[in-house]
C-alpha cells in the first residue's frame, strides 16, 4: 500500500462509516502530492476510497482549485473580482503576464510558474490581493511583481 | 461609544493564545451553558433576536428551535459552520477566524450543546490555508484542554465553488459530491447532512453566541437597531474609499457614515457612483440613498439588502456597464449548471452586457436583459439566478442612461479611463460552451 492510501484511510475516520466524505481531502492529498490529478491518481484516490475514479473525477472537475491537466510548481493567483478590480487589479494581473511572458491560464515553458485570475479571494480591504501557492500577498502592486517573480524563479 | 463584541479583545492584535483568550473571559459562557439545559440556552438565542450574519438573516434561535431533540429521532444531529465565504466583498469571516479563533470554537460548542449535538463540521473554504491552520490550531489547543467534552469539530476544507456557501450545495459537498443545491423543503433542520438533523450557521452568527451569553439575551436585544437588526455587524469596507476594512459597527448607522467617517470618505479626486451593497447579489446604491441605515428594515424598505455586510464603493470614474458585466462573469462562472435560468440566463446576461459594453447591442436588447433577469429570478432552486439577475436589472434601471450612451456612441463612454477598464474574468480562462471569444471588459470594440 502506498503512502498516500494510508493518508486517505487516516482522513476517513473523520467522517460517519460509509460516507464519501473524504473524497475532496482525499483529492487535495493526492493533489499536494503529484502537483495535478492525472488518470492515475484519480484511480489511486478511488482506489483508497473504494469509489469508481470516473466518480472522483466529476467531482474534482466541480471545483476550481482541483487541477485536470498540469500546472506549474509555483502558482500565481491574482484576484480579479469588482473589489481588486476597482483598485487597479488588471495592472497587477497585467505586470505578471508581462513579467512572467504568459497569458491568463498559461504556464511558463520551464513549468515553474502557472498564472491564473481567480474570483474574490476575500481580501477586499486589502486589494490587489494575490495568492502566491495559496499564501496571501496583501496591497500587491504592478512595481510589487518583478520581486515576486523573481522570488519564485530563485525559490 | 461603539461596543466591541465580536472582534473583542483582538482590535489591536489577534487574540489566539487559549490562555490569552481565556484570561479575557473565554470559554466561561461555554460553562455557563453547559450548566444550562439545552432549551434555556436556545431560548437566550431566540430572546437575543440574533439573527444570521451569511446573507439570509434568519434568526438563529428560531431555526436552532426546529432541530429535534435526541429522544425523538434515532440518528444523529448535526452543527455545521459556513465559513465557505466567498461572496465579493465579503472578508469578515476571514478577519474573525485570524482574529478570534477561539470565540468561533466557544461558540461552535454552545451552539452544539443548545441542539444537543456531538458533531461539529466547520465548512471553510478551500483558499483559507492560513485561516484554516489557525484555526485548526486553535482547535487543538482547546482539545488539549479537554474543553470539547464528548463534542468532536472536524474543520473540513472546501475546494474552490462559491455554491457551496449555498447551505444545501454546502451540505452536498461535505458529503463528497459535487457542490449542487438541494431542493427545499425538507430543510436541513429536518434533513441536512447525511439525511440527518443540521443546524448552519455563518461564522459571524456562531462567533457572536458566547458574546449573546455574556451581555445576556434582553440586552442584546437593545442593541444595535431592535426589534430586527439587534447587535453588531462586522462590516466590509472596500473599493474606492481611503480607510477600506473590517469595521465591528452596530446595526443602524447610517451608509454615509461608515464610508465618510468610518471609512474616510472616497478615494482623493473621486466622488461616489454608487455602492455594491450587501455583496455582489445584491441591487447597487444609488448616493441618494447614502443616508439609508445600515439595519435589514430600512435596507428593505428602499429595496436593499444588508446580506454579508459588504459596503463596496464604486467611484465616478467606473463604467457601470462593465461593472454590471463583471458581476454577471462571476455568477456565469459560478453558477452550478443545476436549473436552466442560471445556467442559461447567466451566460445570456453576459452576452448581452458585452454587447452593450461593445456598443454593438440596441435599445431592445436593454428590455432583453430586463427581460432575462425577470426570467430568472425566483425560477432556480437557490438564489445563485437572482444573484445574478438582481445587481444587473438594477444597473439597467438605475443607470439607464449610461447604458443608452454606450448605444448611443457605439462603445463605452470612457474610453479606456474606467476604473474598471480591462479588467479580466476568470470565466475566460477556458473555453466555455457557447462563448468562444475572448471577452476583457471593456475593450470589446
Amino acid at each position: 500500500m502506498t503512502e498516500l492510501h494510508d493518508e486517505i484511510q487516516q482522513v476517513k475516520t473523520l467522517y460517519p462509516e460509509g460516507a464519501r466524505s473524504a473524497v475532496l481531502p482525499a483529492l487535495r492529498l493526492a493533489q499536494e502530492r503529484y502537483g495535478w490529478l492525472s488518470r492515475e491518481a484519480f484511480e489511486e484516490v478511488a482506489d483508497a476510497l473504494e469509489l469508481t475514479p470516473a466518480y472522483c473525477m466529476s467531482v474534482a472537475s466541480f471545483y476550481d482549485m482541483f487541477h485536470l491537466e498540469p500546472v506549474g510548481k509555483h502558482m500565481v493567483e491574482v484576484c480579479t473580482n469588482v473589489c481588486c478590480g476597482l483598485v487597479n487589479a488588471q495592472a497587477v494581473f497585467e505586470a505578471f503576464q508581462r513579467e512572467l511572458g504568459i497569458g491568463p491560464g498559461e504556464t511558463t515553458p520551464d513549468g515553474e510558474v502557472t498564472l491564473r485570475a481567480v474570483e474574490c479571494l476575500g481580501g477586499c480591504s486589502t486589494p490587489t490581493l494575490v495568492a502566491i501557492d495559496h499564501r496571501y500577498r496583501q496591497s500587491v502592486t504592478p512595481e510589487d511583481v518583478p520581486a515576486i517573480v523573481e522570488e519564485l524563479r530563485g525559490g | 461609544m461603539a461596543e466591541i463584541l465580536v472582534l473583542a479583545g483582538a482590535e489591536e492584535s489577534p487574540l489566539r493564545d487559549l490562555a490569552a483568550y481565556r484570561a479575557a473571559g473565554g470559554y466561561l459562557q461555554l460553562e455557563r451553558a453547559r450548566a444550562m439545559s439545552p432549551q434555556e440556552v436556545t431560548q437566550e438565542l431566540i430572546e437575543s433576536n440574533l439573527r444570521g450574519r451569511g446573507g439570509a438573516f434568519f434568526p438563529m434561535g428560531r431555526k436552532a428551535s426546529f432541530i429535534p431533540s435526541p429522544d425523538k429521532i434515532a440518528k444523529p444531529i448535526y452543527l455545521t459552520v459556513n465559513a465557505d465565504e466567498s461572496e465579493p466583498g465579503t472578508f469578515k469571516d476571514r478577519e474573525i477566524m485570524l482574529r478570534v479563533p477561539h470565540r468561533l470554537l466557544e461558540g461552535c460548542l454552545i451552539a452544539a450543546h443548545a441542539i444537543q449535538s456531538k458533531h461539529v463540521y466547520i465548512y471553510i473554504r478551500g483558499e483559507y490555508l492560513a485561516e484554516y491552520e489557525v484555526v485548526e490550531a486553535a482547535l487543538e489547543q482547546a482539545r488539549a484542554a479537554g474543553l470539547l467534552a464528548d463534542v468532536e469539530i472536524v474543520i473540513h476544507r472546501g475546494a474552490g465553488a462559491y455554491i457551496c456557501g449555498e447551505e444545501t450545495g454546502l451540505l452536498e459537498s461535505l458529503e463528497g459530491k459535487r457542490g449542487q443545491p438541494r431542493s427545499k423543503p425538507p430543510f436541513p433542520a429536518i434533513s441536512g447532512l447525511y439525511a440527518s438533523p443540521t443546524l448552519i450557521n455563518n461564522v459571524e452568527t456562531i462567533t457572536t453566541v458566547p458574546k449573546v451569553l455574556e451581555v445576556g439575551p434582553a440586552e442584546y436585544a437593545e442593541l444595535g437597531a431592535p426589534p430586527d437588526s439587534t447587535g453588531t455587524r462586522v462590516f466590509c469596507l472596500s473599493g474606492n474609499v481611503k480607510r477600506p476594512g473590517a469595521y465591528e459597527l452596530p446595526h443602524g448607522i447610517t451608509v454615509r457614515h461608515l464610508i465618510e467617517d468610518v471609512g474616510g470618505g472616497v478615494t482623493e479626486g473621486r466622488t461616489l457612483k454608487a455602492v455594491m451593497m450587501g455583496g455582489s447579489s445584491f441591487p447597487v446604491m444609488t448616493p441618494g440613498d447614502l443616508d439609508t441605515k445600515l439595519d435589514a428594515n430600512s435596507l428593505g424598505s428602499k429595496g436593499y439588502f444588508i446580506g454579508s455586510g459588504v459596503i463596496s464603493v464604486i467611484d465616478d470614474q467606473t463604467c457601470i456597464v462593465q461593472f454590471a458585466l463583471r458581476v454577471a462573469q462571476f455568477y456565469m462562472h459560478e453558477s452550478c449548471g443545476k436549473c436552466t435560468p442560471c445556467r442559461v440566463g447567466t451566460r445570456w446576461l453576459v452576452q448581452l452586457l458585452r454587447a452593450v459594453e461593445a456598443g454593438t447591442a440596441s435599445e431592445q436588447d436593454l428590455e432583453l436583459l430586463l427581460d432575462v433577469c425577470d426570467r430568472i429570478i425566483g425560477k432556480c432552486l437557490c438564489v445563485l439566478g437572482d444573484s445574478a439577475a438582481m445587481p444587473v436589472a438594477s444597473c439597467v434601471t438605475k443607470f439607464r442612461d449610461e447604458f443608452r450612451a454606450h448605444l448611443e456612441e457605439g462603445g463605452c463612454p470612457f474610453g479606456h479611463d474606467s476604473t474598471l477598464d480591462g479588467l479580466f474574468a476568470p470565466v475566460d480562462q477556458q473555453p466555455q460552451p457557447g462563448l468562444n471569444q475572448v471577452a476583457v471588459v471593456g475593450r470589446a470594440r
